[in-house]
């Protein structure tokens, strides 16, 4: 069975992410992110480049390409991937304990 | 998105001979071009930056563009069949449908479309049989077979028309009739509409459309297709697939097209008497196991009876065929190396991309002139393993992707017009629309990810290159050390084989060498035999075996077989190359594993984060000296913009058992690499549960260098990610100085001691 994410035992990987999106992290941290990046829906949320190296935007996708355009997020603009991961993180995390985080990605 | 984007008509050309670009326009009138030599196409402002130096030639000058369209999907077309419909016929094959919900599949059809008029026999409606007729004052009439044949099984399908009566029969008969399953049927009617007896050509697996294009594909594989002239039963098939057939039977034949005879070529062969052969267009998949497939033999070559099917998908390309917008002659004087073609519409900005370095390169001339010496270096550009990743769309089509590369999948105006336009093709890497992997891939069309300027979703978390832009991390450090050298491409090696190497006395490769033919193999190792010092810079290096078509320039084809990582798997039964009939898949299954070229192996493979390699005992021995002059660092690589680090994305390691030199000195071993760096598949037999670099002590790249018995040498960095360190510090780094003493060491002619 997969594991089940739950917001008391996981909440420690936050700050860690926060910490450092992109690189290695712990076996815990790497288990609830292995979970809340897949989507069984079909959607995925995908970085937009408007300017290489500068500027990034979200964007769903939806199942299936022939179903229709990429949409396309007007913002939050990000200006660093980093940043970006932390908002989708943000954004999963409350999708599957209901729980705002409400820490910003640089205080 | 994408305002212009174009291709060559061939990715190596000599000086002095013409290359012409296709190039379409999305929006304006006109285009600038200019010819560059691409020196560094990484935008990263942590690294060089761009770097192109503008060559002044023909090609300079303003030119008047237009969109231009690709029309997909692989049919077949007999040009010389009469007009069937001029009396009655039977229709029979066994069908194999892949994507029976997609509506409006042709079968085989002929039909005129100034005035609409013929007939089409075909599958629709969630996969049921159904013919349609049509005349010339716009009638049409239309039977089904009232029941839908399921997914990837075996049909025995059977249609005669008479136009005179206008009597239509149909007959689906499943090979494998299953329990509560409703797939059987049979139909018949007098439609109203009598079809037009129409000139035109026979397609198989497509329609001619009112715009110009082949539209109404079928996604499946067709065997054994039969034309009879009258009316017969569908049982009456049985009869033709015997090996000597009733004497009464022939006088019906009008066509019989026999799908396992000249698999390699690009001709289907009617077995009937009046030789209505068929050409097929866009590169459906042949040598595919028939509906009587038995399992007892695997390669075509030995039992071609069991191989009469073509897999036609609606989404297959060979040929773009777009206009010529630009062509010229490349100068006599030019030099060997990587150019692109720059093209510009205007300002690019947030929206829109409106310029595009179209890449290809300069060889060589093909003959050498008596009293001009050629470098001692030789790069050899990717070519093959370029066209493999070809539009490689994982990111829009596989979900899991994310999960795979540890990080958000970054889209760029490309990726989005990637994303718009599935009939650009997919790589190698990518499936079709029904499913099956693809096996083919050509250059003659859009490859919107070989190109300067484009950040790959896979490249490594920093700046993010793969492949063919990763590879002008090498052309950059060349160019800034001053390296006198010519440039060859996968394709020119497969032509022209050993002579094409024999006057280099080093080689170097780009950073992921993955694909390769057996002419391409063979060449490379009659050199290495020979004395050549290779200097291999990248990772997973001859991995897959590839082959080129004979007849068909510019596009190879992979079978995924056994093992490896894969992305899709080809079906038991169709590992062997339809375009040379060898045994695809991995070189180490074919007893060629990448270790008996390039001295390391594949292990490894994680695409976010790279790491450092840590000085190993060899490093200290003389023979490595040469090597280490300058270099004193413990840790190696700890800097790079491919991740971070010159260890990264796919790794390799030193294993004797599987061809690395018995001599060969490990000099240095990455380590510190995190859970997602992953052992690769054909490194485990049972799943071990320690798969991440973090708990895995095999998960590493081993720097390398090992003499050959004749005097040359082989040198591996083991790493794809490698080549993204030479620059770092204004290229004065440990990474850097080894390859500057490996390459000034491999250009001088002294052999390396062979002997104790």
């Amino acid at each position: 069975m997969v594991y089940k994410i739950d917001a008391q035992s996981d909440r420690q990987y936050i700050e860690e992410f926060r910490e450092k999106p992109i690189g290695a992290h712990s076996p815990g941290l790497q288990r609830l992110l292995n979970i809340i990046r897949n989507d069984p829906s079909g959607y995925q949320i995908v970085l937009i480049c408007r300017k290489p190296f500068a500027e990034w935007v979200l964007g769903t996708m939806p199942p299936n390409r022939l179903d229709g355009p990429i949409v396309i997020e007007e913002g939050p603009v990000f200006s660093s991937r980093e940043e970006a991961e932390w908002e989708v993180f943000r954004r999963r995390w409350r999708k599957y304990t209901g729980e705002d985080i409400n820490t910003p990605f640089r205080d | 998105m994408l305002k212009i984007v174009g291709y060559p008509d061939r990715y190596s050309v000599a000086p002095g001979e013409k290359i012409a670009f296709k190039i379409s326009l999305e929006e304006g009138t006109h285009f600038d071009a200019r010819l560059v030599r691409v020196i560094h196409g990484d935008c990263n402002p942590e690294g060089p930056g761009l770097k192109f130096r503008h060559i002044k030639s023909a090609a300079d000058g303003r030119y008047r563009g237009k969109p231009q369209r690709i029309d997909a999907g692989s049919y077949m077309t007999v040009e010389s069949i009469p007009a069937l419909a001029s009396g009655a016929f039977t229709f029979s094959a066994m069908i194999w449908p892949t994507l029976p919900k997609r509506s409006n599949q042709t079968l085989i059809a002929q039909w005129d479309v100034q005035t609409g008029s013929g007939f089409r026999i075909e599958m629709t409606d969630g996969g049921q049989l159904a013919a349609t007729l049509a005349d010339t004052s716009g009638r049409t009439a239309e039977l089904r077979s009232g029941r839908a044949m399921l997914e990837r099984q075996w049909y025995a399908i059977a249609v005669s028309i008479d136009p005179l009566t206008g009597m239509v029969v149909l007959d689906q008969r499943p090979v494998q009739p299953y329990s509560r399953i409703a797939d059987r049927a049979h139909a018949s009617a007098r439609l109203a509409v009598a079809p037009e007896a129409v000139a035109a050509p026979l397609l198989m697996a497509g329609c001619a459309e009112p715009d110009g294009t082949i539209g109404r594909h079928f996604d499946g594989k067709i065997d054994s297709p039969l034309l009879l002239s009258g009316v017969h039963t569908a049982d009456r098939q049985d009869g033709y697939w015997r090996p000597v057939i009733d004497p009464s039977l022939l006088k019906h034949i009008i066509a019989r097209w026999d799908f396992s005879r000249e698999i390699r070529r690009t001709r289907t062969v009617d077995t009937g008497p009046s030789q209505h052969h068929g050409r097929i267009v866009h590169l459906p998949a042949r040598g595919m196991k028939g509906w009587n497939w038995t399992g007892e033999e695997h390669s075509w070559t030995r039992k071609p009876e069991h191989y009469g099917a073509i897999h036609f998908h609606s989404d297959d390309l060979y040929d773009a065929g777009w206009e010529t917008a630009v062509e010229f002659a490349i100068p006599d004087d030019l030099k060997s190396g990587p150019y692109a073609l720059h093209v510009s519409s205007g300002e690019s900005d947030r929206q829109a991309t409106r310029e595009q370095y179209i890449a290809f390169f300069v060889r060589p001339p093909r003959k050498r002139k008596a009293g001009v010496s050629r470098p001692e270096v030789l790069v050899l550009a990717s070519t093959a393993s370029y066209l493999a990743y070809a539009n490689h769309g994982e990111h829009i089509t596989a979900r899991g992707a994310e999960r795979q590369m540890a990080r958000l999948l970054q889209f760029g105006h490309t990726d989005l017009y990637m994303y718009d336009h599935p009939e650009l093709g997919g790589s190698l890497y990518d499936c079709h629309a029904d499913g099956s992997g693809v096996c083919y891939s050509s250059r003659l069309r859009p490859n919107l990810n070989f190109s300067p300027k484009y950040h790959s979703w896979l490249g490594g978390h920093g700046s993010g290159l793969y492949q063919y832009n990763a590879d002008t991390h090498l052309y950059d450090w060349l160019d800034h050390q001053g390296v006198d050298y010519d440039l060859i491409t996968d394709e020119d090696l497969h032509s022209d084989g050993y002579e094409l190497l024999r006057d280099y006395r080093v080689v170097v490769t780009g950073t992921h060498p993955e694909y390769h033919s057996t002419p391409m193999w063979d060449a490379m190792k009659a050199w290495i035999d020979r004395g050549g010092r290779l200097m291999y810079m990248g990772g997973n290096g001859w991995y897959w075996r590839i082959a080129y078509h004979d007849e068909m320039p510019g596009v190879i084809e992979v079978r995924r077989a056994e093992d490896g990582i894969r992305t899709w798997a080809a079906e038991p039964g169709e590992y062997y190359h339809s375009f040379t009939g060898e045994y695809g898949g991995l070189w180490r299954r074919i007893g060629r594993a990448p270790n008996v070229i390039c001295g390391v192996g594949f292990i490894a493979q994680g695409f976010d984060v790279s790491s450092y390699y840590r000085r190993a005992p060899d490093a200290a021995n003389p023979r490595a000296a040469f090597i280490f002059k300058g270099v004193k660092d413990e840790i190696i690589g700890n800097f790079g913009l491919i991740g971070g680090g010159a260890a990264g994305i796919e790794l390799d390691c030193i294993a004797t058992n599987l061809g690395s030199l018995p001599n060969i000195l490990r000099l240095a071993s990455s380590e510190n690499h995190n859970s997602m760096m992953m052992l690769a598949n054909e490194e485990f037999m049972v799943v071990p549960p320690n798969l991440g670099g973090d708990q895995n002590e095999r998960v590493k790249a081993d720097l390398a260098f090992g003499e050959t018995p004749s005097g040359g040498a082989i040198f591996a960095t083991s790493s794809i990610a490698w080549c993204g360190s030479l620059s770092h510090n204004g290229y004065d780094n440990n990474v850097s100085k080894i390859c500057w003493n490996v390459l000034q060491r491999f250009a001088h002619p002294e052999p390396f001691k062979a002997a104790f």
